[in-house]
């Protein structure tokens, strides 16, 4: 083809025992718009790092409009045309949208930088392909879908002929990343040829042109969109057919935990709004929404880090003011934090110190750590749970995510939980360890568990919850029963049209 | 009262304030310029002494007095050359090593010393920088011998932070070095070699450590004794953050902090007998305690700094 | 060339560690005694038998070490918990400050056995609260506490200086300023007759140990050690935060303290303001050098007091300047942090 743009010929990149790429080969063509489909760990980001010079390749060859790309620099990638959206943004919040644009554009020796034809050029872009923004405002006040749209412009201000964007849409709602799709779509009839790297189906069949597949760090196949369905792409994507586990119908007990009217203040900005939920046992109440929509204040105050501002928490019938952490042990209430890494594990600790923590009082006599149960609960878990790569003397930090994950449900599950609060329990896991953590919920709501999940991933809520409420700027929509929705009314009640419409508890 | 205005209406006072302020504003923007490209630099304190050693021992040996600042420039960016391999290469924690690098170029300094310079019951002398003679400002009543009887330094102190200040705000260079103290990824995915920033932050910067320590030895005084420092170091980098890492408030800062030592000089002996002097002498710590604690919250931190960066690594 | 996390660390390699740090840290200094035109070898000699090679010296090099526990270990605790002490020396002579005044003026003429102890809780609560200002500093004001003990230092040495050419002057010390001399029944009994060596080194190796118990096998020694380590992942395990580090700081400030205490009653009887050659510094790489661990707090410990007494032997008889002490010791600090991070990665290309 004369209108190719980019050709990865032959490239392999290993680290350690981990072969990340084996022999991929990718070729774009100008206008084309390129998905890259696979899982965790399948080696989507590892190419395009290769590709944008973060990494050296082991062997193998980048080509850009039919010049050879210097290996590991980034700046002759810049320089080359392609442009890269990462997924955690490339973005200084402290500075201004034009500072984050113009940084490392100009000659780093230049007595002073011309700020006016930076703005101007700017400004053309943003034009041109309807990307608005205020060029001075700080970054940190903008929206996360504001930002993403200067991590755009900025490869665009590149000049970039090529748009790398990894993940775009884990951050948006359901509108915006319409919006964004129909811009890459703009773009891409403007001439310019785009690589986007997802795990979503539904996104890749409605804007890619071409689907390349990867899975553990193989290319396993290249199929145009119109010759190829969703569950053929999916079947690629993981290897053999994954069924993850279906919930069955069940009757749920009594109300077990029920907030009204709670309002969390901090910083001077209310991130609840007058809250009210009802959960009963036996059943799953999915919270769904946008991060950064208040989803992470409900899941620590239920944890027992923050107190309320306003409002009432009623357990098991009685009124508990704040919950402390301790309380909330004590009471039964299971917990598996958002980030397992920053507040689920001491990565530096062991397996067993790690599985203890939260309940010292009862594995210590007299202020001394009963090592001796801890390591028995330890292997109790591991053994229950199927934690593998570590025994319960060895650093936590060692364990895979999923493995992480499943000692963290399995330190909350062993002791049957009356309430099990769940942040998204998925977040980042292969699609085998999902299917193992969905089961173990379900496993939990059938013995009668009420469990809270927070989580932004539609599937997710709709596979295991009975009942699901959206969480937007703070404000709890009424419930509405999983049987009666679609992805649609959810996506909509995520951008926080809820209506008037409710289903009774 | 009229005691305290006397000392305010005399014009050395506010020669002394400047004179007092010099080093602070040299070692100060050293401190804010690599806290600004992400890196903490408590080697500060030792690389002035160490400066303070080099440049004198410089001129002792017969070097002229503006290549003992330079001697002293060099010997500062060793130091810190040796800080950027132990935080940016290695990515160690930076309090830890700053504290290293102060130990062994504080006792490095005075082990240089003592071999170079047996022991003497008065120290050799050096003849120090001499007042620049402004024809025209240097006579005006007051503000002449006020402000315009400084020696060279002070006012080439004056113009730099001035000249960060445009640097920092102004150019594509302090672009890059601000973007890698808040977030060197995106220095990193802007083509920029946010390592490279560092080391050439952290190394300027204690250049001007270096030549902060030297005027104290080639310009305030004009001999080199251990401890001369005390804590100088210290208190720039509360300065920095009473500046809120900005190079035109670190110089505001610095001489609003000399006046108030100049100030307290002057009271010591009006008061004398009645106050004891070591009283006098904490209020400069003090007040950068009190300085920071006030500051502390409302300064915009640079989002990246201690944060080690590695390649590749979120 | 990149750096990569090591999966597994060997005990040996843990082990082996302090020790190439201190004999890397003995050749860059080797190089600066030749430098002086001196013979390295011969010098290291002079250091050893200048610090062990009789009677005296030994029981000095031991009288020197018992200090440099205690800040040692006040270090250690409080970075183990990423409490940035570094306000060991004004600690330090604010528990010695403290215990002078209080035996020469409150428990004079109280017997032995209850005298000291009591001026050990009263040195020991005097660095406390000098270390509970600058974490309140930082629990109320997010200040840094790094640049907070350091500038107390200052000041803590200038009150004491104050103190000791004011109301505690001692009239009998010809205008020198020197603070009373404490009760004869506070001075602590001698290990060794014919020596300075005092029972406070037995106190500062039984302390070690009480300290190694403490954090390997309570829940507030595993809650402290969570506390630093991952503070947010503590918090939501439970560990409350700001207690832990009120309770770690009032240790850590306590030991440094403590030292000072000790020092006074044990060696000097008095407080001027060179009693301290710098413990409550040396007492940060005593603690880098151990890498935390409390009883390894006191060989390390044992080797900075023997390059301090040594160098001082071989500086008099050599002529080389005894500050090689203080860079030597400087020295290992670096290399330890160096050596540290290699036991934690290794080199990749």
């Amino acid at each position: 083809m004369t209108d190719t743009v980019l050709d990865i010929k032959n490239v392999s990149k290993s680290f350690g025992d981990n072969l990340a790429n084996d022999d991929i080969s990718l070729s774009l063509a100008k206008g084309e718009i390129v998905a890259l489909l696979g899982e965790n760990g399948a080696g989507k980001t590892t190419l395009m790092s290769i590709l944008f010079g973060h990494y050296v390749p082991d062997t193998g060859s980048v080509s850009v409009m039919g010049q050879a790309l210097p290996a590991g620099k980034p700046r002759a990638a810049i320089s080359a045309g392609v442009g890269m959206v990462h997924q955690h943004f490339s973005l200084a919040p402290n500075l201004t949208v034009l500072e984050n644009v113009m940084t490392g554009t100009e000659s780093l020796w230049s007595i002073g930088s011309n700020v006016s034809a930076g703005r101007k050029k700017l400004l053309d872009i943003s034009q041109r392909f309807g990307l608005k923004v205020d060029p001075d405002a700080r970054l940190g006040d903008l929206s996360v879908g504001e930002q993403q749209r200067v991590e755009i412009l900025k490869a665009l201000y590149n000049d970039a002929r090529i748009l790398v964007l990894d993940e775009p849409t884990a951050v948006l709602t359901k509108l915006e990343a319409e919006t964004l799709f129909s811009t890459l779509k703009d773009m891409a009839r403007q001439g310019l040829s785009l690589i986007f790297i997802s795990h979503k189906l539904d996104e890749v069949m409605a804007t890619a042109d071409r689907i390349v597949v990867l899975r553990g760090g193989r290319q396993v196949a290249e199929r145009k969109v119109g010759e190829t369905s969703k569950a053929e792409l999916a079947e690629l994507m993981v290897g053999r057919k994954v069924t993850r586990p279906v919930r069955e119908a069940s009757t749920p007990g009594e109300i077990v935990l029920e907030a009204a009217g709670i309002t969390v203040r901090s910083g001077g900005v209310d991130r609840l709004k007058s809250v009210d939920f009802r959960l009963r046992a036996g059943e799953v109440l999915g919270i769904i929404g946008v991060s950064g929509n208040g989803q992470a204040v409900l899941a620590q105050l239920l944890s027992g880090t923050i107190g309320r501002s306003a409002g009432d928490l009623v357990l098991f019938g009685k009124g508990v003011g704040d919950l402390t952490v301790a309380d909330a042990v004590s009471c039964g209430i299971g917990r598996i934090p958002e980030d397992r890494n920053r507040d689920g594990v001491i990565g530096e600790m062991a397996i067993w110190e790690n599985a203890v923590l939260e309940r010292l009082p009862e594995f210590s006599k007299a202020g001394l750590v009963d090592r001796k149960a801890g390591i028995a609960f330890a292997t109790r878990i591991i053994e229950g749970f199927d934690v593998r790569g570590g025994s319960p003397t060895s650093r936590i930090r060692l364990l895979s995510g999923g493995n992480m994950q499943k000692l963290i449900l399995g330190r909350n599950l062993i002791e049957r939980p009356k309430i099990l609060l769940a942040a998204q329990p998925a977040r980042g896991l292969d699609e085998g360890a999902v299917a193992a953590v969905h089961e173990r919920i379900l496993e939990a709501r059938k013995a009668g568990t009420a469990v809270l999940l927070i989580s932004e991933d539609l599937d997710e809520v709709m596979a295991l919850a009975d009942r699901i409420q959206a969480i937007v700027g703070g404000r709890l929509s009424p419930s509405v029963n999983a049987e009666h929705v679609d992805a649609q009314r959810l996506g909509l009640m995520m951008a926080g049209e809820w209506g008037g419409a409710s289903d009774a508890v | 009262m009229s005691a305290l205005f006397d000392i305010l209406a005399s014009a050395g006072l506010w020669a002394a304030v400047l004179r007092i302020a010099t080093p602070l504003i040299l070692a100060t923007l050293g401190a804010l310029i690599s806290e600004r490209a992400g890196v903490l630099n408590l080697g500060i304190e030792g690389i002035m002494t160490f400066g303070a050693m080099v440049g004198w021992l410089a001129v002792y040996n017969g070097a002229d007095l503006w290549t003992g600042l330079l001697v002293a420039a060099l010997g500062g960016a060793m130091f810190g050359l040796l800080h950027s391999v132990l935080t940016v290469t290695l990515g160690l924690s930076q309090h830890v090593s700053g504290l290293g690098v102060t130990l062994f170029a504080s006792s490095f300094a005075y082990y240089v010393f003592r071999l170079m310079v047996p022991v003497a019951g008065t120290p050799p002398t050096i003849t120090p920088f001499q007042p620049l003679d402004i024809p025209g400002l240097s006579d005006l009543p007051f503000f002449g011998p006020a402000f315009f009887t400084q020696t060279a330094p002070t006012y080439l102190a004056i113009g730099l932070a001035i000249a960060l200040a445009y640097l920092i705000a102004r150019t594509p260079v302090g672009l890059a070095i601000r973007m890698t103290g808040e977030n060197p990824h995106a220095a990193e995915a802007q083509g920029l070699n946010p390592m490279a920033i560092r080391y050439g932050a952290v190394i300027f910067g204690s250049a001007l450590m270096g030549v902060g320590g030297a005027f104290l030895t080639l310009s305030a005084f004009n001999s080199f004794f251990p401890t001369m420092v005390q804590g100088r170091g210290w208190i720039c980098i509360a300065l920095v953050v009473f500046a809120s890492w900005k190079p035109e408030r670190a110089l505001l800062g610095a001489i609003l902090f000399a006046l108030f030592d100049a100030f307290q000089l002057r009271l010591q002996t009006v008061l004398s007998g009645v106050v004891p002097y070591q009283i006098f002498l904490m209020i400069p710590y003090l007040l950068s305690i009190v300085a920071l604690a006030v500051m502390a919250r409302r300064a915009r931190v640079p989002q990246a700094l201690m944060q080690p960066y590695r390649r590749g690594e979120r | 060339m990149r750096f990569e996390r090591r999966e597994h660390r060997s005990t040996l390699l843990v082990v082996a560690t302090p020790i190439l740090a201190v004999i890397a840290a003995l050749a860059i200094a080797g190089v600066l005694i030749a430098a002086a035109g001196a013979p390295v070898f011969e010098a290291y000699w002079k250091i050893l038998t200048s610090a062990f090679g009789s009677r005296l010296s030994a029981t000095e090099t031991l009288t020197r070490a018992s200090p440099l526990i205690l800040t040692g270990l006040a270090a250690a605790v409080a970075f183990r918990a990423r409490l940035w002490n570094i306000g060991g020396e004004g600690q330090f002579y604010l528990g010695a400050i403290a215990a002078a005044a209080a035996s020469a003026h409150l428990f004079a003429g109280l017997p032995s056995l209850l005298q000291i102890p009591l001026l050990f809780i009263v040195g020991a609560f005097a660095g406390m609260v000098l270390l509970l200002v600058p974490l309140w500093l930082r629990l109320r004001f997010s200040v840094d506490e790094v640049v907070t003990t350091l500038l107390l230092n200052f000041v803590a040495l200038l009150f004491v200086s104050m103190l000791i050419d004011g109301v505690l002057k001692d009239p009998a010390a010809f205008g020198w300023p020197q603070s009373e001399a404490v009760d004869a029944a506070a001075r602590l009994p001698k290990l060794l007759a014919r020596s300075r060596l005092h029972i406070g080194l037995g106190i500062a190796v039984v302390i070690a140990f009480l300290i190694y118990f403490v954090q390997t096998r309570t829940v507030f020694g595993v809650q402290s050690r969570a506390a630093g380590l991952n503070p947010s992942g503590a918090v939501f395990a439970g560990v409350p935060l700001g207690r832990t580090l009120v309770i770690v700081a009032m240790i850590s400030g306590g030991l440094a303290g403590l030292a000072g205490t000790i020092e006074v009653l044990g060696v000097k009887g008095y407080v001027t303001t060179d009693l301290s050659p710098g413990y409550g510094y040396s007492g940060i790489v005593v603690a880098m050098l151990a890498n935390l661990n409390p009883l390894g707090v006191v060989l390390a410990a044992l080797f900075t007091a023997t390059m301090f007494v040594g160098a001082d032997g071989m500086s008099r008889s050599m002529g080389i300047p005894t500050y090689i002490a203080d860079v030597t010791v400087a020295l290992s600090l670096l290399s330890m942090l160096v050596a540290v991070f290699f036991t934690q990665y290794r080199i990749r290309r």
